[in-house]
């Protein structure tokens, strides 16, 4: 679990602050995936990059685990949370195998164990072991990618941190690397914050979803559906856009984008779609 | 280090029977340019450490190695002896060597300055520490550069060890300053041929050392997926 508490992050000197990031509260449950969304200069990548504190707050506190990340030495910290970057943010120089097992050498496993679990790894995110000698600028967007994935959960940390992980693919492998991780979070259970600027990747990803104004300021959080049909004020309604959501007797089993129907809430019976996984385990 | 009383001298104006004398200046002048090398990039090395993670330090480090380089040959000789001795090799290693760092310093700043931030954030966010985030990932990927570096550094330190010939050094410069003494032209072709073939042999094998470490620059896309 984590808990940002009246947390800000200002930038510049005195005469010339930005507010980044303004007294945001906002906590992650055990298990569950929070997808920050905002226009960009909303500050949530400021805030992504505070829980693992490659930015330092300017105050509040954020504690994973009832633990305040502050406490910790940065880099042990780091080395027990995934981060996955929008540019895959893979070594160029190293290979796909030695990539993934970059955090499990850091941690001092030795070499065999780590390159056996990076192997495992390759075959949890759908990547064929004839990849593991490739280096990074042998594999397409998407391959590379999920080598970030890989790579951020070869040491298995129970918290996940994603910057605009699918950002940089093209539609069509964007929504299959979606809908992959969607499978995998339902197996893994990681607690996972994501950054997007794609409302849709939100709804599809997200149990719940922080939208964030400019300036950093929380506008709304709640579940998909909340949000969707009560959005709290005009800035979330109008950065929601054409996006409503769909009922059957009464409940929300999806949501309407542009009238294309896209399941995403947790009611397998309603759910008619094959490519998008439902089901009701979801934390 | 050789003493000079050691070397061979060139009999007669031809070049059969003195293959001796060429072989001993070579291994001297191979020696001087390895040593020199070495040394500089043992000192650039730490220097563009504190460099890039003191971006202030690099103007006044790149300033101080342009004085050291712009201090002719001659006077450095004449400076060192004093301190490092008149008989030994010492004063022409350490000026090749201190030569060597406007090239080295630049080449391994500008390198390392030059590696993708994603990738340094993924290796901050996935917990590196400074020295070992610079050690395993910036320095390995500012090796194309830093080879680059490391063969001017070598051929253009070949080139002017010559000079220390003036001073009763100078490995193949020897034979150039024997060669004018003496009026040998032949010598002086020798030393010239055997510095050029040196220059070339040296640059080769530190290229191929360079590609033999980095093969992640030869692969290319393949057809997947």
């Amino acid at each position: 679990m984590i808990e940002i508490d009246h947390v800000s992050k200002l930038f510049g000197t005195n005469g010339d602050r930005t507010v980044a990031v303004d007294d945001l509260t906002l906590s992650v449950e055990q298990g569950e995936v929070v997808a920050l969304v905002g226009s960009s200069g909303s500050g949530k990548t400021t805030t992504l990059r505070m829980i693992n504190r490659l930015i330092e707050p300017s105050t509040g506190t954020i504690t994973i685990e009832g633990k305040d990340v502050s406490t910790l030495p940065a880099h042990e910290l780091r080395r027990g949370i995934g981060y996955v970057i929008q540019q895959s943010g893979l070594f160029p120089h190293r290979t796909v195998l030695a990539n993934v097992a970059t955090v499990p050498r850091l941690l001092g496993w030795d070499k065999g164990k780590a390159t056996a679990r990076a192997k495992e790894m390759l075959d949890l995110v759908g990547l064929d072991q004839s990849f593991a000698e490739r280096y990074p600028a042998q594999l397409s967007g998407g391959q590379q990618q999920r080598v970030g994935v890989a790579r951020a959960l070869a040491a298995d940390p129970p918290v996940l941190l994603m910057d605009e992980p699918f950002g940089a693919v093209d539609p069509i492998v964007r929504a299959q690397l979606q809908r992959e991780f969607a499978k995998l979070q339902r197996d893994l259970g990681k607690t996972v914050v994501f950054v997007t600027h794609d409302v849709d990747e939100a709804i599809v990803l997200g149990d719940r979803i922080a939208v964030l104004e400019t300036g950093g300021r929380l506008a709304q959080l709640d579940t998909p559906a909340e949000i969707l049909a009560h959005p709290a004020s005009d800035f979330v309604a109008d950065f929601l856009g054409g996006r409503t959501v769909e009922y059957v007797d009464g409940k929300p089993v999806g949501y309407r984008i542009e009238g294309r129907f896209e399941p995403g809430e947790p009611e397998p019976d309603a759910a008619a779609s094959e490519d998008v996984p439902v089901d009701g385990e979801r934390a | 280090m050789t003493v000079l009383a050691a070397a061979p001298s060139w009999s007669g104006r031809q070049l059969s029977g003195n293959w001796d004398v060429v072989w001993f200046y070579v291994q001297q002048h191979t020696r001087y340019t390895i040593i020199a090398v070495v040394l500089g990039f043992a000192l650039a090395l730490p220097a563009s450490y504190l460099a890039v993670r003191r971006p202030a330090v690099y103007p006044v480090l790149l300033a101080l190695t342009n004085i050291i380089y712009a201090i002719p040959a001659l006077a450095l000789f004449v400076l060192l002896s004093p301190w490092l001795g008149f008989t030994n090799d010492k004063p022409i290693v350490v000026a090749m060597t201190l030569y060597t760092l406007v090239i080295l310093v630049r080449n391994l700043v500008e390198g390392i300055r030059a590696v993708p931030e994603p990738v340094l954030r993924a290796a901050d966010g996935m917990g590196y520490r400074p020295l070992r985030r610079f050690l395993g990932v910036e320095l390995p990927l500012a090796l194309p550069g830093i080879v680059a570096g490391l063969r001017l550094a070598t051929v253009s330190t070949v080139s002017l060890i010559s000079v220390g010939a003036v001073v009763g050094r100078g490995g193949l410069g020897r034979m150039f300053a024997d060669g004018y003494e003496r009026r040998i032209n032949i010598e002086l072709w020798a030393a010239l041929g055997a510095t050029m073939v040196l220059a070339l042999i040296l640059d080769l094998i530190v290229y191929a050392a360079g590609r033999q470490a980095t093969p992640w620059t030869r692969r290319v896309r393949g057809a997947v997926l």
